[in-house]
């Protein structure tokens, strides 16, 4: 019986803190525990008692990577709650917005979280020292992305511009010039990115997953559409709650998400671009085409190539809403509180985001629930980190270590948002 | 300067959404050029590779919220030269310091299960509530410019340089309108400490105090405002419960008119 332990104290390049736990007998893996201990924040518990106007501010400081995400589920929850709709140029507004978050995002995950692992670097200042261009534009591109989201949003981090009916300040056309200068080299930047992440070296690891996301028939979702799954599942967000359902285990202060009927799940980039290709700009389809992706892609290691095409289609997206953009007639649509529930999910960088809330006649918050896409995919992490590690069992316990957070990586978690502290110890015995 | 001579610059992370230290990542232009003259020696969110204390400067994010990060933070202090608390969860406690005004146990049941795999205080508090800090940056998130300015100090012995004015100084410098007087828009700005650049104000809405109370304020003034402009208790209440809710003199001030709503 060959006996080994594998400890890893602090996993890095993850937003949040949390821990990896694998216990080995034999070479069988009996054991894989993600472990989240980053402190419990109480969001749901202290957002009872205030405004409906306040959610979408306080939801923010859930997650300083993704605000715009919970800005966008909480105002479309109310919105649902409270029967409006917002004029059309308002949506589009909204888009662009989300554009510049996931630019922002996904690529500070592609070029300083992720892309130093498939290049054995411990980090992108260390990879800057060999890869000097490759790292500037990864700073310039996730710049763009930033400069959407502080001009439309006030600032990069926790925005002031959005509210529930549209936003507080709208623009002139003219406004907007500078953005499109610097959303054109964008492009050609993302285009490089994805040809160039085509190229890193991937592991073989190919998994059936069943891929959630939301789905529009005419658009890459951001804030509207059913959602749905490759395995048939098409249902309202107003559904949501009848279909999933959260856990609370004793090694994760994030509460588990699982589908009742079949259980683990995948969301985020990789599960959008599955369910929606067709629905991508035609040079981000391009693109993938070129980059040797399929129309489906089950090898999460593969993200990072996703994540590329994703950011391109943003920036071509966020071209297209300034190119036809005509300043809108009103920065907002009036909203009066009622006695009302209202659901919402919109696509973070990272996956689905789901919100519902509950208001009484005066707008006051009774109750909320919030599922961030970080605890839906915990137990697809673990399931696949249960089928990687044998695979690769043959490795030195460093490199083992490596690229279990590699594997972990995958999926971009944000701790923060799902609850902070990633420890990875990997026992064998 | 050689790699050994440089500053070790340390990154930590306590109850927060990410934001603030996100914030030194976000400095897109600056980055590369920062990490020329400093090491960083310890920041997780961005590296794999940990050099040991002792640090010049660490840099801390986020409330103290759980009994091992009371102790967390003291080896910390021990292994810091110099220790500077960014954001408002780390000057102030945070949004999460909104428990502090309940029983913490009603929040863990309404959010988990199982309470009992929660270990969590009583209450949010800030850095400084625990050990000595040399410096606090204030802001939900912080600004970005300030963050490099306040790194630019302490690695060349000086002061950092942020003003510590109201908010509502800020909006006279840029010209924006008075919102508060122009449109009734009810604005903390008058008690709000500097450093945002006014922002809000200038989005066409008031601010709401992310960057906390300025040195002194006359929050007693700003209530009676609120009022005139139509606030009962309860929204003054809000008001002052923000993402500083624990910083004392939002937190005076809304513990009054809490007590008037009773």
């Amino acid at each position: 019986m060959t006996k080994k332990t594998i400890k890893v104290d602090y996993l890095a390049r993850v937003e949040g803190e949390g821990g990896l736990y694998i216990k080995m007998k034999d070479d069988a893996v009996v054991d894989v525990k993600l472990k989240i201990f980053e402190p419990p924040r109480f969001f749901e518990g202290f957002l009872r008692g205030r405004d409906f106007k306040e959610a979408s501010d306080i939801t923010a400081r859930i997650c300083g990577i993704c605000p715009v995400a919970y800005q966008m589920s909480a105002v479309h929850a109310m919105e649902n709650a409270l029967g409006v709709k917002v004029d059309a140029p308002l949506r589009e507004l909204r888009r662009l917005l989300y554009c510049g978050e996931w630019i922002e995002s996904h690529t500070l995950h592609i070029y300083l979280l992720h892309a130093p692992d498939f290049l054995g670097y411990p980090d992108a200042i260390q990879m800057a020292k060999d890869h000097k261009e490759i790292v500037e534009r990864g700073l310039k591109l996730k710049k763009a992305g930033n400069q959407i989201v502080s001009f439309l949003g006030g600032r990069e981090i926790h925005p002031v511009n959005v509210r529930v009916g549209g936003f507080y300040k709208v623009f002139s056309k003219r406004d907007f010039e500078p953005l499109i200068e610097a959303l054109k080299w964008a492009r050609d930047a993302a285009l490089n990115t994805v040809r160039w992440t085509a190229k890193l070296p991937f592991p073989k690891f190919e998994q059936d997953y069943e891929f959630v996301a939301l789905h529009h028939p005419e658009e890459y979702p951001f804030n509207e559409g059913r959602i749905v799954s490759n395995r048939g599942l098409d249902i309202d967000c107003s559904e949501y709650e009848e279909h999933f359902q959260e856990t609370h285990v004793e090694h994760s202060n994030a509460l588990h998400s699982h589908l009742k009927e079949r259980g683990a799940y995948f969301v985020g980039p990789m599960a959008r671009y599955n369910l929606n290709f067709d629905q991508l700009s035609p040079m981000a389809r391009e693109a993938a085409l070129e980059a040797g992706l399929q129309k489906e892609c089950r090898n999460p290691f593969k993200s990072i190539i996703i994540r590329s095409v994703e950011t391109l289609y943003a920036c071509d997206e966020a071209l297209r809403v300034l190119e036809s953009y005509e300043k809108p007639e009103r920065p907002y649509v009036p909203v009066e509180p009622r006695e009302a529930t209202g659901f919402a999910c919109t696509e973070a960088p990272r996956g689905i985001l789901y919100h519902h809330y509950r208001l009484d006649n005066q707008g006051k918050i009774l109750d909320a629930k919030i599922v961030p896409p970080t605890s839906q995919n915990q137990k697809t992490i673990e399931d696949d980190l249960r089928k990687f590690v044998p695979q690769y069992i043959h490795l030195s316990q460093e490199e083992l270590t490596w690229q279990c957070e590699q594997a972990i990586r995958n999926y971009d978690p944000c701790i923060s948002c799902a609850t902070h502290f990633l420890k990875l110890d990997i026992e064998r015995t | 300067m050689d790699g050994k001579s440089k500053p070790k610059v340390a990154v930590w992370k306590f109850a927060s959404c990410d934001g603030c230290q996100l914030s030194l990542l976000d400095c897109e232009d600056q980055l590369l050029a920062v990490s020329r003259e400093i090491e960083i020696a310890h920041f997780p969110e961005a590296s794999r590779a940990v050099v040991k204390g002792p640090y010049d400067l660490s840099l801390v994010e986020g409330s103290i919220t759980t009994p091992h990060d009371a102790e967390r933070i003291h080896k910390i202090r021990r292994s810091s030269k110099f220790l500077v608390s960014i954001g408002a969860c780390a000057t102030a406690g945070g949004i999460q310091a909104l428990r502090n005004f309940k029983d913490v146990n009603e929040f863990v049941s309404i959010v988990y299960a199982t309470p009992d795999y929660i270990d969590t205080l009583q209450k949010s508090t800030p850095i400084a509530d625990h050990i000595k800090v040399d410096f606090e940056l204030r802001g939900c998130p912080i600004d970005k410019m300030q963050l490099i300015e306040v790194i630019s100090a302490f690695i060349n012995g000086r002061k950092p340089n942020t003003p510590t004015h109201s908010t509502c100084i800020e909006c006279k410098r840029r010209g924006t309108v008075c919102v508060m007087v122009a449109q009734g828009t009810m604005c903390m700005g008058p008690v709000t400490h500097a450093g945002c650049g006014a922002l809000c104000p200038t989005y066409n809405r008031g601010c709401y105090g992310c960057f906390g109370p300025q040195e002194t304020t006359n929050t007693d003034s700003l209530s009676s405002q609120l009022k005139k402009l139509g606030a009962d208790n309860d929204e003054i209440v809000r008001v002052f419960r923000g993402f500083n809710a624990y910083a004392e003199p939002f937190r005076r001030e809304s513990e009054l008119h809490d007590k008037k709503n009773h």
